[in-house]
């Protein structure tokens, strides 16, 4: 089997999300675009599993969607205490614990 | 019982003492710690003497027995073991330091008594004799230096034991400063002995010397000198003597047991010690012979016009370890050793005396105003003529007999060593005078009050307390000399103290009647059995006999010239002064040593050390090395600083870049 066209889609759905997180400044946005890179990392496990006829990267996919439910957990949570704290939901606006 | 525990025991008892005094001091009512501390240098001397026994019952060729407790450090070149050396000269000196500790501690159990700090005083004291002894019995140049160092150190901690007299910590200061030169110096010829022969074992050492340097090679006269430096420094001799005056500000036990019998004596027994190394470099042997002479003489001139009692006997201790040293470096080591002995008992007497007369006058301790003790004081009275005369050398009494076998057998040495002889002679005299100054201004004429209220039977007791040396008012507490005195004559032990030492100072002589006994030289034979000179060198009977009348001459002249200036006609020394105007302003200036060693050294080091604080420190410590240093991190964390941007947009474009470096970095791989 042919990986490539899959190795493609993973490729281009990563950028995406590489694209939102770089740009975006709403959290919720830059938490969705990361959803959006672990699953394009899931896409290419899952083909590279596929075309070696090995079950580990199964294993590691659904590792992997386990720690992205974790960290949506964790990250919406966030936001939700920072609404309720009535303070601006933007990234760059947050940025009070810099050095 | 077994030697080598026994001579291990003679080091542990005082060790003892002082930790028990020292720890335990608060559970120690009243005068517990002086008996405990008199105990543990008593049981330290019952060890010595059985020792003794033991090491007489061994076989004439094998008197020199190392023991070795476990190796102390096992490294490369150096084989330091924790070994005491046990031999004739280790025990005598052992028997002479504890059995003289013992009676200045027992003396010391009433002398301090009014003491605020009694128990630090005893612990101290057996601080001191414990290192004494470790140095004497060490058996290896490890542990030699560990115990000079360990002396200098008590040393210190007893010249400073009133240590919120001014003067007093400044004198400790002194004497330690001095004392660590003198101790790196012994280092140093240390370092040279191992580089020569290989070995820190005194013995393996002794072995090795002959075939390890020639005769005076370049090498083993450097270390010899640099161990005459050590011993010098030690002994209080010229140029390194200005200490010892000035170490009087201890207590008076202090000055008879550190400063007069046993410390200041830790030279001669080096000397004596390394007299291998001295005869295979007979340059530095006569360095020491000329400057051992030169001491003898100096100390004795300045001895002549100073007017403090304590420092008379300073000086004229300075003045007898002058004969030790020029004996053992002109190879006359029993008679050194032999008159180590018997200064240690007459001058810790003079100085038992002089403690008590100085109780009497309430701490005053200026001759100026003390006079007429005689019929007050009589039993200080006698202790003082016994040990004057002693130290005189007014035959038979102990100093006569080990004075002038020291004279006859440098003389017998022939050559220039007759000069140094001439002169020695010359300070004899002056001894005589300086000490029957002391004796007939002190004891002899109109009674002072002091004197007088004592005869009445009341001792007298000082309203304020003064500094003797600078008038400061002082309290009686703690860090103070305390309130009330004690005499000999109302304290027993002081009594049992100084009537022996007289005994001993008396009689101690008879061990080495020229050409009648020689026990000590023959006790003494197994430790210089490879000595070039310890056999050969022999006066005549003529030759002896011509300097023991010479030396009883010139003592009982020193007596009558002291008797006439100072006892029967006092406007005769008065005109002395006016017409040696000169000389008595350079000898009570003490030859100007202080003040020229002040000039040559302190003053460039103190102008040096103004100089680099000023540019040096401020330039290259404070401008390069703290500034450069601080600039540099704070630089360093201000470029970090700067990254800490806070926007998670960048954060996660750094991570995007490293990542792809990374990647690209492992694909081009």
């Amino acid at each position: 089997m042919d990986i490539t066209w899959y190795l493609v889609v993973s490729a281009c759905v990563f950028s995406i999300g590489m694209a939102g997180v770089l740009t975006r400044r709403n959290p919720l946005t830059v938490l969705l675009c990361i959803e959006l890179m672990l699953n394009a990392g899931n896409l290419a496990l899952i083909a590279f599993a596929r075309a070696h006829g090995n079950q580990d990267g199964h294993v590691f996919a659904l590792i992997v969607m386990v720690v992205a439910a974790c960290e949506v957990a964790v990250g919406l949570g966030l936001i939700v205490a920072i609404y309720r704290r009535k303070l601006p939901i933007d990234v760059d606006e947050l940025r009070e614990l810099q050095g | 019982m077994n030697l080598e525990l026994t001579a291990w025991l003679v080091l542990i008892f005082p060790l003892l003492g002082t930790v028990l005094i020292g720890l335990g001091w608060r559970a120690m009512p009243g005068r517990t710690a002086g008996y405990l501390g008199t105990a543990a240098i008593a049981a330290s001397f019952v060890s010595a003497v059985l020792t003794l026994l033991a090491l007489n019952r061994e076989d004439e060729h094998h008197r020199q027995i190392t023991s070795v407790a476990w190796d102390y450090a096992h490294t490369v070149g150096v084989d330091a073991q924790m070994s005491i050396l046990i031999d004739p000269i280790s025990v005598l000196m052992i028997l002479v330091v504890s059995g003289v500790s013992t009676l200045i501690h027992l003396y010391s159990i009433s002398y301090m008594g009014g003491d605020e700090g009694y128990a630090r005083f005893f612990a101290y004291l057996n601080f001191f004799v414990f290192s004494m002894l470790l140095l004497v019995l060490a058996g290896n140049f490890v542990l030699l230096i560990v115990g000079w160092a360990f002396v200098g150190a008590a040393s210190y901690l007893l010249i400073s034991y009133w240590y919120r007299r001014t003067t007093a910590t400044r004198a400790g200061i002194k004497a330690f400063v001095i004392n660590v030169l003198g101790d790196v110096g012994l280092y140093l010829g240390t370092l040279f002995v191992l580089q020569g022969t290989g070995s820190v074992d005194f013995l393996t050492v002794f072995e090795r010397v002959d075939e390890s340097f020639s005769v005076n090679d370049p090498n083993l006269v450097a270390g010899c000198l640099m161990i005459l430096v050590g011993a010098f420094a030690k002994s209080a001799q010229v140029p390194l003597h200005t200490w010892l005056p000035d170490a009087m500000e201890g207590p008076t036990p202090v000055s008879a047991l550190i400063h007069a019998a046993t410390m200041v004596t830790a030279g001669v027994y080096l000397i004596a010690r390394m007299h291998p190394l001295f005869e295979q470099a007979p340059i530095a042997a006569d360095i020491g012979a000329i400057l051992g002479c030169a001491t003898l003489f100096i100390a004795a001139t300045i001895g002549l016009v100073v007017t403090d009692i304590k420092r008379i006997i300073a000086y004229s201790t300075m003045s007898q370890i002058g004969y030790m040293i020029m004996a053992v470096c002109s190879a006359a080591y029993s008679a050194g050793l032999f008159h180590l002995m018997t200064h240690a008992f007459f001058k810790a007497l003079l100085f038992m005396a002089a403690g008590s007369l100085i109780a009497a006058m309430a701490g005053v301790q200026d001759l100026n105003r003390t006079s007429g003790f005689r019929k007050a004081m009589p039993f200080t009275f006698g202790c003082f003529v016994v040990g004057g005369l002693a130290l005189s050398g007014v035959p038979p009494f102990s100093g006569f007999f080990s004075k002038d076998e020291i004279l006859a057998l440098v003389a017998a040495r022939g050559d220039w060593h007759i000069i140094l002889v001439v002169v020695a002679y010359l300070a004899s005299l002056m001894t005589a005078i300086y000490t029957f100054r002391l004796i007939f201004r002190a004891f002899f004429g109109d009674a002072s009050p002091e004197a007088r209220e004592l005869e009445h039977g009341h001792l007298f007791h000082a309203e304020e307390h003064r500094n003797p040396l600078s008038g400061e008012l002082e309290d009686t507490e703690i860090g103070f000399p305390g309130p009330e005195h004690h005499i000999a004559e109302r304290e027993g032990t002081m009594k049992i103290a100084m009537g022996t030492l007289a005994v001993l100072a008396t009689i101690g002589g008879l061990l080495q009647i020229p050409t009648v006994t020689h026990i000590l030289h023959d006790f003494l034979h197994p430790a210089f059995e490879e000595s070039r000179f310890y056999d050969s060198l022999e006066p005549t009977t003529g030759e002896i006999f011509v300097g023991l009348a010479i030396g009883a001459a010139l003592a009982v002249i020193g007596i009558f010239i002291a008797y006439m200036l100072w006892a029967r006609d006092t406007g005769r020394k008065l005109d002395f002064h006016e017409r040696f105007a000169g000389i008595h302003n350079v000898l009570s200036h003490k030859w100007y040593f202080d003040e020229l060693i002040d000039a040559v050294i302190v003053r460039p080091f103190a102008w040096f050390g103004r100089f680099a604080r000023n540019t040096f420190e401020r330039l290259v410590i404070n401008g390069l090395f703290v500034g450069g240093t601080s600039g540099v991190i704070r630089a360093g964390s201000a470029a970090v600083r700067g990254v800490q941007s806070g926007y998670l947009r960048y954060y996660t474009g750094l991570l995007l870049l490293g990542v792809t470096g990374l990647v690209f970095y492992f694909l081009v791989a």
